[in-house]
């Protein structure tokens, strides 16, 4: 499965995804009270050593902030135009203090512990109404779907070449959604079939 | 309380939004660049209602933050929310549903023109409220000034919406019963 995890055994791969997200919300409001760009640079800095002090290198912090780039350019350029160019430097300093350290969490947590430790969160949420074993199913149907998407989307692109389609979002779109439509009745059909009950399970 | 079948198609619209996100953006003439990502909102909405059409959109949300490559660009992770564009992410659950619930007051297909005008509320309206008015707060910009930064942006959207028109349409053809 396709995720942006790396494998590693540091100090932040052993850490339990729960203790991690709790560390993280602490570190991301501590960013939000800075006052100035030079105490935004210096937290930066101090992200960027655990990058290299847990073996994921400056060059996956980098590869964290590059599919951004085009998004801060065109905010820095709003920035300037709205508040000053000082005022830009500190926000997107900001910003990407923030994506590093979120970055660290992400990268270091797999999917699957970080779905376990939310199974557990999901418990508080049944006095609410909400049935976790529900929210699970949700959740490894859309991870299996993404694949399944994918791959027929190439054969509907492929039966659309035969006749000159194959470059219509329309004429590939229709045909994508409805057969996975009709597949998904026949999904449901077999989940219950094979006596899942969402309401006892 | 939800079926098994309401299950699965809250996963398959959750999906097919992370689906969307992998087509590359289209650059517009104008220099702003479109991803088809902001198309799964607007289908989900349109097709699965406002029940089903949030939770799927919330559920994506749920994807990207327990850390799947699935925004546009392969960005993902609980840093999305973070970030300068969290506000976008967490508008679609909301946007789905006003989108969903304003079809759902329908039996059987609206005008198009009806249909394009809910898209443009539920897709565009309510997104572009909660996602330029969070980068506004968060840079403690002027409302009025960031949505003269955010018109660029529309033309495009409004692109999305008149497919999704004519996609809804083919597929609720083919589909009655959705």
């Amino acid at each position: 499965m396709f995720e942006l995890y790396r494998p590693g055994n540091s100090f932040l791969h052993a850490m339990r995804p729960g203790a991690k997200l709790l560390a993280l919300a602490a570190a991301g409001t501590g960013v939000f009270l800075l006052p100035g760009l030079p105490a935004i640079i210096a937290v930066m800095l101090a992200v960027l050593a655990i990058y290299a002090a847990t073996g994921l290198g400056l060059a996956t912090a980098w590869a964290q902030l590059r599919p951004v780039l085009l998004v801060f350019a065109i905010l820095f350029a709003a920035q300037v135009f709205i508040a000053g160019w000082l005022t830009g430097a500190f926000f997107i300093a900001r910003f990407a203090t923030l994506l590093l350290l979120a970055g660290l969490l992400t990268l270091t947590t797999r999917v699957s512990d970080m779905v376990a430790a939310m199974e557990i969160g999901f418990q508080v949420l049944r006095p609410l109404g909400l049935n976790p074993s529900k929210i699970s199913l949700a959740l490894a149907l859309a991870l299996r779907f993404i694949p399944v998407l994918a791959q027929i989307t190439g054969e509907v692109r492929e039966a659309q070449r035969v006749r000159g389609l194959d470059g219509s979002i329309i004429a590939v779109a229709i045909p994508v959604i409805v057969r996975t439509l009709r597949m998904s009745d026949a999904i449901a059909d077999a989940i219950e079939a094979r006596g899942y009950n969402p309401d006892k399970a | 309380m939800l079926s098994t079948r309401d299950i699965v198609s809250i996963a398959l619209f959750a999906a097919m939004t992370a689906a969307l996100g992998l087509f590359p953006p289209i650059t517009l003439p104008t220099g702003v660049p479109i991803t088809a990502q902001s198309m799964g909102v607007m289908l989900a909405g349109a097709l699965i209602g406002a029940r089903r059409g949030g939770l799927a959109l919330l559920l994506f949300a749920v994807l990207v933050a327990i850390g799947l490559p699935l925004l546009a660009g392969g960005r993902g992770g609980i840093g999305i929310y973070f970030g300068p564009t969290a506000g976008f992410v967490l508008s679609w659950p909301i946007a789905a549903y006003v989108t969903g619930w304003l079809f759902d007051k329908h039996r059987g297909q609206p005008h198009p023109g009806i249909s394009a005008l809910y898209l443009i509320i539920g897709g565009i309206g309510v997104v572009y409220v909660i996602g330029w008015a969070w980068l506004a707060v968060m840079n403690g910009w002027d409302i009025a000034k960031t949505f003269t930064v955010a018109l660029p942006f529309i033309p495009g959207d409004l692109i999305k919406v008149a497919l999704t028109v004519i996609i809804a349409r083919g597929v609720k053809k083919a589909i009655p019963t959705l």
